[in-house]
């Protein structure tokens, strides 16, 4: 449909925000038979979805201090391993003591994962360096869970294209800027369309306020008030895998303290710092941060020690204040849906927020009853039992993609799983490696560009991976951008793209560059800067972020 | 902090090091001919990254990788390329048995002792087109090969009845790895050395004992057999250097590097302890003469024209200069050193059927240029160059050594070195 279209249409209800949550939230509605407009303000999964570890917690890391998430987490991990097989890596998980921990704890913990329904086997530390060779040799302790790998953005665009299928519209690089209420009742929203500069306005009968730390300004521009608080995370990618299971220290929740394989790389993480609300939209990594990352994370697995890390990154965890206590100092971790004509007196406008991407699919659950009950709309809720597409039954399988495909196609079934049968294929052309890392094809890119929203190349990278391995789109960013430009016959804004592309790949490499991380950054930056003058082309000062 | 913990980065064949600019893949023969290998950076550190998160991602086009190391020679970054492909190829084939016809083509010396018995039989045979048509289809060799004809005399067999004795009279002494080429196809290179070597007041003696060093082997997936047999060779060497006090020197440039490089990388056998004593002969002779040690005389009327090949081994372990350059000392040799290029063959590589016609592709541009060189014969220190160059262009191809031997006036030379 045309976005023009979309403007004029009336919809049962709107969602804000383009991450897991609003994405989740979006395929039940539309599933239950809503019509179902999403809206977001960036590409999808910009926020605290697409800025986290990938790790599919089994709980266990909740149990001990929050059994009610830790139980949530476990269903939300069984429920994910059926619908969201092509996002999913079965890894299992280890929790490790280590000698400077206290052994008791284990007992405490294994209690506790027991108590959350969480299958927790105490292991023999030799077991443990047999199964997982990376792990910290002193390890006195081990603990195995079905912890597993996650990819956020697949998992992301698997809900929207669901969402699609089932008659529910969507527009990226559509910030809010006002919303309209008429006599206590919201029924719309205003949009800057960021892409031509039009100012829109969106009509529904409910407005769902799902834009995870960034609610509480959509909420003020409402009137109502939510305290969130922002807890900063950051995370440090290496080059590749050191090791094949999420490691886990078995201590309480402290920085740095999980190790996850995902992908082709690894990640560590996270720090935890409370910051002012007014700071979220600056994602910088600081020097302290990678220092204590490095430092706890070389305990976990040495070997990190002497593993190039390729970039740093950080997120915002959406905290929100209890609401019997303003003040914030009792904040939940749990998942808080608020209808705020209960509470405010406003009607036709709900708030889903805190929670986990992990539990992104129960969040959309509760948030759509929600609506639904507002609208009178009594269809039961089938996303915990309908696979997401791509992860049908019949999807091709890893070990039989070996026998019949090229390696790209099977990094692209990895990837997309079933959908990876709309690739083309049929020729050395679309077979062709555009990004070498990461096995994505010239077939891969035109699906992506033509079928999942890619305005950018930020915006390929995260459906595709493109730019994501160890050169950081020195190759395939040159080769996507000429794609792009052919596909939109627009050469200069292709160089644009490449030349922000590039600048977006070396923020998350500068924090961490020194020995070949460096030389690969200079190696690109005498590529497109020295030999092609690339920022000669391009004039980037006072350009906006790319998201 | 964080920077001086990572003081270095550390991955198995330093394949972290990899810096993706491709140099690599803009020298690799295979990928210069078909798009079915992707080059050795995707294959090679690329790979590896999915490798590591699930062994599934392997790869088949790996299996076309010559193994010429010349990705190694151009890498910037120290990134042991072909290292990390042959190690990817050997997991991936770990456990599973290798097809008759890469059983028979990488057993070199079996089928050399079991065609030295019955050689005017075997050469025959090998060569009657219902033979080569049987081999195209049923195993898989290519019909336009030729398997270098057998001697009807193994060069060790020569060696006891003809040389062995005299050897202990000279004042220097060096072991002889001559290879199973030598022992069952080619005995005349052998003697050519103990000609040189003799002459110039060494006496060349054989190991205890020796097998074939593997390199077709390993090619083929036959770990565990070249694992035993480099234990042996290994064992062999050992003695000769440690007991003996003898450099071990070889006249095949795949058999030295095979020893030298590819025992420790792809066998895991330490030979840290004796590398250095295995040279190759024409480095070994080159390093003599130029350390004033020996003196090398040459016939005053020879006079002949001919091209240098350098073997991607040899290419790899930087060694052709000293070939060259022994050649270069003989005053009647008009000698052309040819562009660096790979003739395709890659030991047993070309023989396989699905390989012929990219293996051909690959030497095509080495060919013509042979062929243009307007030379009487060409000269490389790898003999399945030799083959390959000798089955693809008009000419006659020679060990360097031989072209010594032939250049070197041998009572001339004797009298020099002090030589009764």
């Amino acid at each position: 449909m045309k976005t023009s279209e979309i403007y004029k249409k009336e919809y049962d209800v709107i969602i804000v925000g383009g991450g897991a949550t609003g994405a989740g939230t979006a395929r039940d509605c539309a599933l239950r038979g809503l019509k179902v407009l999403l809206v977001e303000r960036n590409d999808y999964s910009t926020g605290a979805t697409g800025r986290n570890h990938g790790l599919m917690h089994s709980g266990a890391r909740y149990a001990v201090t929050d059994g009610e998430s830790a139980s949530e987490c476990i269903s939300e991990n069984m429920i994910l391993r059926r619908i969201a097989r092509h996002c999913v890596e079965e890894t299992d998980g280890l929790f490790i003591t280590l000698p400077e921990d206290d052994l008791e704890y284990q007992k405490t913990f294994v209690e506790a994962c027991q108590r959350a329904g969480i299958r927790a086997d105490i292991i023999d530390p030799e077991e443990a360096r047999r199964i997982e060779p990376a792990v910290n040799h002193d390890l006195i302790g081990a603990v195995r869970v079905p912890d597993a790998a996650i990819d956020p953005f697949r998992l992301t665009v698997a809900n929207l294209l669901d969402a699609r299928m089932h008659g529910a519209e969507t527009l990226n690089y559509h910030e809010v800027e006002g919303v309209i209420i008429n006599q206590n009742r919201v029924e719309g929203l205003k949009l800057f369309n960021k892409l031509n500069g039009e100012h829109v306005e969106v009509r529904a009968r409910v407005v769902v306020n799902a834009a995870g730390i960034w609610g509480q300004r959509i909420a003020q521009m409402a009137g109502v008030n939510i305290s969130m608080f922002p807890a900063r995370g950051a995370l440090l990618i290496f080059g590749h895998r050191v090791n094949n299971m999420v490691i886990n220290r078995c201590r309480k929740p402290a920085n740095a303290d999980i190790l996850v394989p995902d992908d082709t790389v690894c990640v560590i993480g996270t720090t935890s710092d409370r910051i002012p609300i007014e700071t979220v939209d600056d994602m910088r990594v600081t020097r302290e941060e990678v220092d204590v990352l490095l430092k706890e994370g070389v305990k976990i697995a040495p070997s990190l020690a002497t593993t190039r890390i390729i970039r740093a990154y950080a997120g915002v965890r959406p905290l929100v204040a209890s609401d019997d206590d303003p003040s914030g100092r009792s904040i939940s971790r749990g998942i808080v849906c608020l209808d705020h004509a209960k509470r405010d007196g406003l009607e036709g406008f709900i708030t889903i927020t805190g929670g986990k991407m992990m539990t992104y699919r129960l969040m959309g659950e509760i948030a759509t009853n929600a609506v639904c009950a507002k609208l009178g709309n009594t269809a039961p809720c089938v996303t915990a039992s309908q696979p997401l597409p791509g992860s049908e039954e019949d999807a091709p399988s890893q070990s039989d993609a070996t026998k019949r495909y090229s390696f790209g196609q099977r990094a692209a079934i990895g990837r997309h799983g079933s959908l990876a049968a709309r690739i083309e294929k049929d020729n050395d052309i679309d077979n062709a490696l555009v990004c070498e890392c990461e096995g994505v094809t010239v077939g891969e890119i035109k699906y992506a560009v033509h079928q999942l929203h890619v305005h950018n190349l930020v915006n390929l990278r995260r459906r595709t991976r493109v730019g994501m391995g160890t050169c950081q789109g020195k190759l395939c960013s040159c080769r996507a951008a000429s794609l792009m430009g052919e596909f939109r016959n627009d050469v200069k804004g292709a160089q644009e793209d490449l030349a922000a592309f590039l600048d977006e790949r070396w923020k998350g490499m500068r924090p961490v560059a020194w020995g070949d991380t460096l030389r690969e950054a200079q190696l690109t930056a005498a590529i497109y800067e020295g030999l092609c003058g690339l920022d000669m082309a391009v004039n980037m000062e006072g350009k906006e972020d790319v998201q | 902090m964080a920077e001086r913990m990572q003081s270095c980065n550390l991955s198995e064949h330093n394949f972290e090091q990899c810096t993706k600019c491709s140099i690599c893949t803009t020298v690799c023969p295979v990928a210069a001919v078909t798009t079915d290998y992707p080059g050795p950076k995707q294959a090679g550190p690329d790979g590896e990254r999915y490798r590591l998160k699930d062994p599934a991602y392997y790869d088949k086009a790996l299996k076309l990788c010559l193994n010429c190391k010349r990705c190694e020679v151009a890498c910037p970054s120290g990134v042991h390329i072909a290292d990390i492909i042959q190690h990817a190829r050997m997991r991936a084939t770990l456990g599973k048995k290798a097809s008759l016809r890469d059983t028979m083509l990488a057993n070199t010396d079996l089928l050399g002792t079991m065609a030295n018995l019955v050689a005017p039989v075997a050469n025959a045979t090998l060569g009657l087109s219902p033979t080569k048509l049987v081999m195209d289809s049923v195993m898989a060799i290519d019909k336009h090969r030729t398997f270098p004809a057998y001697s009807r005399q193994k060069f060790t067999t020569w060696y006891k009845r003809h040389a062995a004795k005299e050897q202990d009279a000279y004042r220097n002494h060096v072991s002889y790895f001559h290879g199973c080429y030598v022992n069952y196809n080619f005995p005349k290179l052998g003697q050519d050395l103990v000609k040189i070597m003799n002459a110039v007041g060494y006496g060349v003696h054989l190991l205890d004992k020796e097998q074939c060093c593997g390199v077709a082997l390993i090619a083929n997936g036959l770990y565990k057999q070249a694992k035993r047999q480099a234990h042996t060779n290994i064992d062999n060497i050992r003695k000769a250097v440690n007991t003996d006090h003898r450099t071990v020197i070889a006249t095949s440039s795949s058999c030295t590097f095979n020893m030298r490089d590819e025992y420790p990388s792809m066998l895991g056998i330490d030979n840290a302890d004796v590398r250095d004593n295995i040279n190759l002969a024409t480095r070994f002779i080159y390093n003599l003469v130029d350390e004033e040690k020996i003196k090398l005389v040459f016939k005053q009327d020879y006079k002949r024209r001919i091209a240098y090949h350098t073997a991607c081994h040899m290419q790899r372990m930087g060694w052709q200069l000293f070939s060259i350059e022994l050649l270069r000392m003989i005053p009647g040799l008009d000698l052309q050193v040819l562009e660096q290029e790979c003739c395709g063959i890659s030991g047993t590589y070309g023989f396989k059927k699905e390989n012929y016609e990219r293996s051909q592709a690959i030497g095509a541009a080495l060919f013509k240029s042979i062929e243009e060189a307007q030379v009487e014969a060409v000269a490389t220190d790898c003999e399945t160059c030799k083959w390959q160059i000798e089955m693809s262009t008009s000419l006659p191809v020679e060990n360097p050594i031989s072209v010594l031997a032939d250049a070197l006036d041998v009572e001339a030379t004797r009298q020099a070195n002090g030589i009764k």
